[in-house]
C-alpha cells in the first residue's frame, strides 16, 4: 500500500458520508403492494435529521400517487418525492396530511411542483393558522439549513366529521376519515381498501412515547375504537408498520393514557397540583417508551387541564 | 397604577411585539422593561428573603406553565406586599399579571398557568405597602418539539366559555385553606393569523379575576394574554368566619361571569 492511498481513501470516505448524508440514505420501505414509507428516527426534530422523525410515505395507483405526509422539513420533502420518482413516473395528484404537527406537513411545499391538491381535515386550515408563526419561529432555529424552503400550505379540500371521503389513484381507492379530538383535533387517517392498509397517522405511536396535543378522553376513545378494526397492515405515525404488532402497540398507548388518566383523577379530586402530577404520575411507564423525558410531563400537565373540567 | 400599566401595557405591546416573531432575543429585554414598567423606580432584586418563585426548569407544555409564588413574611395591616407583577421577558406581552393582595391574606402562597413561548426568565415583583419594589426570578426554558401555545381543542374551550369552578379543601372556619378558582376562556391571545381572512383573529381574554370572602377583597389579579387557556388562579387564605367565597371575573370584550362558594 503506497502512502497516498491512505489520505485518498479518507477523502473517499468523507465523500460517502456526506453524500449519503445528504440523499441515498433515505430509504423507503415496501410496506404493501405499491405502499411506501421512510421511517422516522425516534429523536428530537434537529438539523441532523432534517426533522425525518416521523413516519412519512405514499401510495402508487395506476394513474397517479398520493403522498400521505410530506416530511418533516422542505429537505425531507425532497427526499420523499425523489424516492417516488425512483419507483414511479406517475404524477403526484395528492399531499394528504394526517395532522397539523411539523413533522407531518413541513415536506409540503417540495410537492408544489406537481400542483397536487392538498387534503386534510376540516380543522386542519384554523390549526395551520393557529401554530405557523410559533412553528416558522420555532422550527428555523431546530432545523437550520433543512428548514429552507418550508412553507404552511393549507388544504384546498377537507374532510369533515362522520363524512369519509373516498379518492382514486386509479384502480385504487383510498378512504379518508376525519376524526374527533384525539391526538389533535383534526387527525385524519387514510385506509387503502385494495390492501386494507391504514395510515394512522399520530393515532398510533410505536416505541416512542405518544403526544397528547388533542383530547385525553377523546383518544382513549378513538384508541377502543381502533381495536376492532380488521386490517392486514398498519403503518403508525411512528415506529415500525406491521401486520401483526400494531394490536400490541394499540394496547400499550391505551394502557398509558388509561393509567394517566386514572392517577390524575386521583391527584385532581385531592386538590392537588399539576407539579406535583407531573412527578408522581404514569412513573413506571418510563423505561417502556423512547423519549420517555421529553414527552411524559408534558402529557400530564395537558391532561391535568382537561380532566379538571369532568 | 393601574391606568398608568395599561397605558404601559400598550406602548410595550407596540414596541416588543416584534420579539413574537424574532427567535430567542440574545440581548436582555429585562432593562428595558423595568424602565417601560416601573421607570426610574429602584427594584431590589434576588429579594429571597421575602418571595419565593417556581416554575418548572423547562416548559413542558407551553401553553400551560404553572407558576406559584409563595411570601414568607405573613401580611400585616402594616406592612404587606400590596402587589404582585409578572413579567415574562420575551413573551409577546411580557406583563403578564398584576395580583392585588388583601393585607388579611396571612403568607401568599398563589399559582397560575401561563404560555411560555420561547426561553425566558419569569419575574415576580412584590410591590409593598410603602411602594418599594423586590424581584425574585427564575429562568424556563422553552419546551421542544410541536408544542405550540395554541389550544388544543378550540371548540371545545368555546363550548364550555364561562363555566367556572371554586374548588377546596374541606375549610375549617380560622384555618388557612388552598382554593382554586377556574375559569373556562380560550382567552386567544390575538397573534393568530387567520388565513382565509389574511388577518388576526381579534385577541379576546380575561381582564380581571376578583376574588372576595363576604364581599371583602382578597385577591383580584388584572390578566393578560400570556395567562394559559381556561385561567386558573389557586390560592391560600383563612376563612376568620362562615361565608361565601366569590369570584368575579370580566373578559375583554366586556363579557362578567361569576361564581361562588359557601364555607
Amino acid at each position: 500500500m503506497n502512502k497516498l492511498s491512505i489520505p485518498i481513501f479518507g477523502l473517499s470516505a468523507l465523500l460517502a458520508i456526506s453524500i449519503s448524508h445528504a440523499c441515498s440514505d433515505y430509504s423507503v420501505k415496501e410496506v404493501s403492494s405499491g405502499i411506501y414509507y421512510h421511517q422516522g428516527v425516534h429523536e428530537e426534530p434537529s438539523e441532523n435529521n432534517i426533522g425525518a422523525i416521523a413516519n412519512v410515505g405514499f401510495i402508487i395507483g395506476e394513474q397517479c400517487v398520493a403522498v400521505i405526509d410530506s416530511g418533516g422539513s422542505y429537505l425531507e420533502g425532497t427526499h420523499l418525492r425523489q424516492a417516488i420518482k425512483n419507483k414511479t413516473d406517475l404524477p403526484v395528484c395528492y399531499v394528504i396530511n394526517t395532522h397539523v404537527h411539523p413533522d407531518h406537513i413541513f415536506g409540503n411545499a417540495a410537492f408544489k411542483g406537481d400542483s397536487p391538491t392538498f387534503v386534510g381535515h376540516e380543522k386542519l386550515p384554523a390549526a395551520i393558522a393557529a401554530r405557523e408563526g410559533f412553528f416558522a419561529r420555532t422550527f428555523k432555529e431546530t432545523l437550520g439549513n433543512a428548514y429552507t424552503g418550508t412553507e404552511f400550505i393549507a388544504p384546498s379540500q377537507t374532510v369533515s366529521l362522520d363524512k369519509p371521503i373516498t379518492l382514486d389513484l386509479g384502480n385504487r381507492i383510498l378512504t379518508l376519515t376525519a376524526y374527533s379530538t384525539s391526538h389533535t383535533d383534526h387527525d385524519l387517517t387514510v385506509l387503502d381498501n385494495k390492501t386494507k392498509t391504514l395510515w394512522t397517522g399520530d393515532l398510533l405511536f410505536m416505541e416512542r412515547i405518544p403526544v397528547m396535543d388533542g383530547s385525553i378522553n377523546g383518544w382513549i376513545e378513538t384508541m377502543k375504537k381502533m381495536q376492532t378494526m380488521e386490517l392486514n397492515f398498519l403503518i403508525p405515525g411512528h415506529g415500525e408498520a406491521s401486520s401483526d404488532q400494531w394490536q400490541q402497540g394499540l394496547e400499550k398507548q391505551l394502557h398509558y393514557f388509561t393509567l394517566i388518566r386514572d392517577e390524575i383523577r386521583i391527584i385532581i379530586e385531592d386538590l392537588g397540583t399539576i407539579d406535583q402530577a407531573s412527578k408522581q404520575v404514569g412513573i413506571l411507564e418510563q423505561n417502556s417508551w423512547e423519549l420517555f423525558e421529553h414527552y411524559h410531563r408534558r402529557n400530564v400537565t395537558a391532561s391535568f387541564v382537561q380532566l379538571e373540567w369532568e | 397604577m393601574l391606568n398608568r400599566i395599561l397605558t404601559l401595557l400598550i406602548i410595550s405591546l407596540t414596541f416588543f411585539n416584534v420579539s413574537a416573531y424574532a427567535a430567542t432575543p440574545s440581548e436582555p429585554l429585562w432593562p428595558t422593561l423595568k424602565t417601560a414598567y416601573f421607570g426610574d423606580k429602584e427594584i431590589r432584586e434576588a429579594a429571597n428573603d421575602l418571595l419565593i418563585i417556581e416554575a418548572p426548569k423547562r416548559a413542558e407544555d407551553a401553553a400551560i406553565v404553572p407558576i406559584t409564588v409563595k411570601s414568607l413574611v405573613a401580611q400585616t395591616a402594616d406592612k404587606y406586599i400590596k402587589n404582585i407583577h409578572i413579567v415574562i421577558d420575551n413573551n409577546p406581552e411580557p406583563y403578564s399579571a398584576n395580583f392585588n393582595l388583601s393585607p388579611e391574606l396571612g403568607l401568599i402562597d398563589i399559582s397560575t398557568r401561563m404560555r411560555v413561548d420561547q426561553y425566558t426568565f419569569v419575574r415576580a415583583i412584590a410591590e409593598m405597602n410603602d411602594g418599594s419594589l423586590h424581584m425574585v426570578s427564575r429562568f424556563v426554558k422553552a419546551s421542544g418539539g410541536c408544542s405550540a401555545p395554541a389550544g388544543k381543542d378550540a371548540a371545545a374551550a368555546l363550548a364550555r366559555l364561562g363555566k367556572m369552578q371554586i374548588r377546596m379543601r374541606k375549610p375549617t372556619v380560622g384555618k388557612p385553606v388552598q382554593a382554586q378558582v377556574i375559569v373556562s376562556h380560550p382567552n386567544y391571545n390575538g397573534l393568530q393569523f387567520d388565513q382565509k381572512s389574511r388577518l388576526y383573529i381579534d385577541a379576546h381574554y380575561i381582564k380581571n379575576i376578583n376574588i372576595t370572602y363576604n364581599d371583602k377583597p382578597l385577591i383580584s389579579v388584572d390578566t393578560g394574554i400570556s395567562v394559559s387557556e381556561d385561567p386558573s388562579i389557586r390560592f391560600t387564605f383563612t376563612p376568620t368566619e362562615a361565608g361565601a367565597l366569590s369570584a368575579n371575573v370580566v373578559d375583554s370584550e366586556g363579557q362578567k361571569f361569576t361564581h361562588s362558594k359557601d364555607i
